[in-house]
């Protein structure tokens, strides 16, 4: 019940685009047209299951303060790597889509065509190094609740560029001001998206009045604090769909 | 060092190619760390500093690099300079370090610098001098864009600018909040930074008329 918990809300309150904007220059840029972006989306979710659990296994075993002394003996638990995160995690993610990239080709040449330029974009798509960096700070108990939150992280950025997909190619028809066409309502969609987005949060405290605002960086950071409503979450993602 | 190129190269990317509003790079960080004036002064800098030196070592090592392996070698420098900003906050601003925490670290995928590497420092009619020019001058560019969101951000959501109450207080009921204002926390939250980027652009190209998208 708590993978499912967890799942909810890493696609629906802490979504990846609307709570802590990672990933924002792929979504702008690739969300002109809703087959582009499914494919991204596609890719991200992808890449987000592959390289969350990989750099959760590195931070276990690797990087925390201590985490050499777990295989390697205990004269190395004195060590701290912890300031390689940074490389090690970017390593991994590189290599992850340099991978999947090769994988792709060999095995489905027509996806591959499809992706295209998008496929090695995900590289320096901060949404996939921000998943692992907060994965890194929510210190999950085990390596399935980090492939969960992956997942769902990955899932959440989906739903958000597939949104703003659709409504970009219908905004078309709109008589927007000149000056705002294109970038300009774009962010303003996307505030405002977010803003819907912010209401799941509400759900946390069951729309309680006295409930205290949340500010983003607690969003960004204990997240993780709140108990909630598993259930409510199912029937909120009836109406999302 | 003052000629025409390196001024232009300064002043572009300030507004009229400013790397967020008009190339669309680098805003997750932009957008996510602006509720305060003070963090987005502080990131700013960092990204100055990682930018500009960023730059000149890619520019310098420029020959040396086989192009298959090229973005592998540019992470490894940006990885390596945004270790260092990090450490540095860490060290002299524990309490900033942990408001920007993983924001920092996001530097390292901020397109901006891959873009200006790729675009600029990579180019071999560059000199080490120009692309430091011009990593300064697009960090300018995402700084002013930082501050202004900041300002408006602080300023109406907490009424405070670097944390000093500027327009009275809330609690005495001093200065504008006699008058009946009252903060908007609203502007504290994560859907207005956008709102805010999103108005910027739209004074921009009201003003610039040939940024304007057709669609």
């Amino acid at each position: 019940m708590e993978y499912l918990e967890l799942f909810f809300k890493s696609i629906f309150i802490d979504n990846m685009v609307f709570a802590t904007f990672l990933g924002m220059c792929s979504y702008l840029a690739v969300s002109k047209k809703v087959s582009t972006a499914v494919g991204l989306g596609a890719a991200v979710i992808f890449v987000m299951l592959v390289t969350v659990p990989m750099n959760y296994l590195l931070d276990q075993y690797i990087l925390q303060p201590g985490a050499l002394g777990k295989w390697l003996g205990p004269e190395f638990a004195d060590y701290d790597l912890s300031f390689l995160t940074f490389i090690l995690f970017i390593a991994t993610i590189a290599t992850m889509v340099q991978l999947v990239e090769m994988i792709v080709e060999k095995f489905s040449p027509e996806l591959y065509n499809q992706l295209g330029i998008f496929l090695p974009l995900i590289a320096v798509n901060c949404a996939i190094l921000g998943g692992s960096l907060f994965m890194q700070q929510k210190e999950f108990h085990n390596i399935a609740e980090a492939t969960v939150y992956g997942v769902g992280s990955g899932i959440g950025w989906f739903l958000a560029i597939l949104a703003i997909g659709a409504i970009r190619e219908k905004i078309r028809y709109s008589n927007v001001p000149p000056a705002l066409r294109g970038l300009g309502i774009t962010f303003i969609l996307t505030g405002l998206m977010a803003i819907g987005f912010m209401s799941f949060g509400g759900m946390l405290t069951g729309g309680d009045d006295e409930a205290a605002p949340k500010e983003e960086q607690s969003v960004a950071t204990d997240g993780s604090k709140e108990e909630e409503n598993a259930t409510v979450y199912i029937n909120q993602t009836e109406e999302v769909k | 060092m003052a000629s025409k190129k390196n001024i232009d190269l300064i002043k572009d990317p300030l507004w009229d190619n400013n790397p967020i509003t008009v190339q669309v790079l680098g805003i997750c960080s932009a957008l996510a760390i602006t509720a305060e004036l003070k963090a987005s002064i502080v990131m700013a800098v960092s990204v100055m500093f990682v930018l500009g030196v960023g730059n000149v070592i890619i520019s310098l090592m420029k020959n040396m690099i086989p192009s298959s392996i090229r973005i592998i070698a540019q992470l490894v420098v940006v990885a390596t300079l945004v270790i260092i900003v990090d450490l540095t906050l860490k060290a002299f601003m524990p309490d900033l370090a942990k408001t920007l925490s993983v924001f920092i670290g996001l530097i390292i995928t901020n397109c901006i610098i891959m873009g200006r590497f790729e675009a600029f420092a990579l180019d071999p009619n560059n000199t080490p001098l120009q692309s430091f020019m011009d990593g300064i001058g697009n960090a300018w560019g995402y700084g002013l864009i930082l501050v202004i969101v900041g300002f408006f951000r602080e300023l109406l959501g907490s009424g405070t600018l670097f944390g000093f109450p500027v327009l009275g207080d809330p609690v005495e009921k001093t200065g504008l909040y006699a008058l009946g204002y009252e903060n908007n926390g609203f502007m504290l939250l994560a859907p207005m930074a956008l709102i805010t980027v999103g108005l910027i652009i739209w004074v921009q190209r009201a003003k610039n008329k040939s940024l304007i998208e057709t669609h």
